[in-house]
């Protein structure tokens, strides 16, 4: 069904681990935005543990093509770099405008609109 | 056991994994009780959607859904920014 190519002992054995730790912490992460009570406890699942868990399959995937090609493949470290580097950005946009949108609600002036 | 197997049923378990978070993400993005949990829901599924795109690559030996998965990352960054500024302004070009 699937044509995963075969690879040596030393090189699939980090590659499976990396892929299945990977899995596991992008659940983790999900299941914390899924299950936790306020906003600010579930925007820690995405913005830290789904990241996580996206390094360690980009770098399953970077040892995967460097022993199936025989060359060094490591485009998937655009993916890696800008990830790492807008994770922080998103979560930090998200939290400060999910605070202003909390202040604008308790001060609950008549001008402001809200969208529901 | 041959290491092909183990990779396929690696790489398995791990799409399934990435599926079922998919899954979580869609059920807080329909019942999010404000605007800013289905922001951070939707920004959560395209990080998902990535790393299946990069777990096909993997399961196929093919390079294509590197490209793929690269523009989704740069849509979904440029789409969540767009969406947390709407959020705090209500509008995104001032």
């Amino acid at each position: 069904m699937s044509s995963v190519e075969a690879l040596p002992w030393w090189a699939a054995i980090p590659v499976a681990l990396l892929l299945v730790l990977g899995g596991l912490i992008t659940l983790i992460g999900a299941t914390g935005l899924a299950r936790l009570q306020s906003f600010y406890q579930r925007i820690h699942g995405p913005a830290i543990a789904v990241t996580l868990g996206a390094g360690c399959i980009l770098i399953a995937s970077m040892v995967y093509f460097t022993v199936t090609q025989s060359r060094l493949v490591i485009h998937e470290l655009l993916i890696s770099v800008f990830v790492l580097m807008t994770a922080p950005v998103v979560a930090m946009l998200i939290m400060r405008a999910a605070y202003y949108r909390d202040q604008r609600e308790s001060r609950n002036e008549p001008g402001d609109q809200t969208i529901p | 056991m041959t290491t092909a197997a183990l990779l396929s049923a690696a790489s398995f378990f791990a799409m399934a994994c990435v599926v079922l978070s998919m899954l979580l993400c869609t059920w807080r993005l329909m019942i999010g009780p404000s605007a800013q949990d289905r922001v951070l829901a939707l920004d959560t599924l395209w990080m998902c959607t990535m790393l299946l795109a990069l777990l096909l690559g993997i399961r196929h030996g093919s390079q294509i859904y590197f490209e793929a998965a690269l523009m989704i990352a740069l849509v979904g960054f440029v789409s969540t920014v767009a969406l947390a500024k709407f959020l705090m302004r209500g509008e995104v070009i001032e």
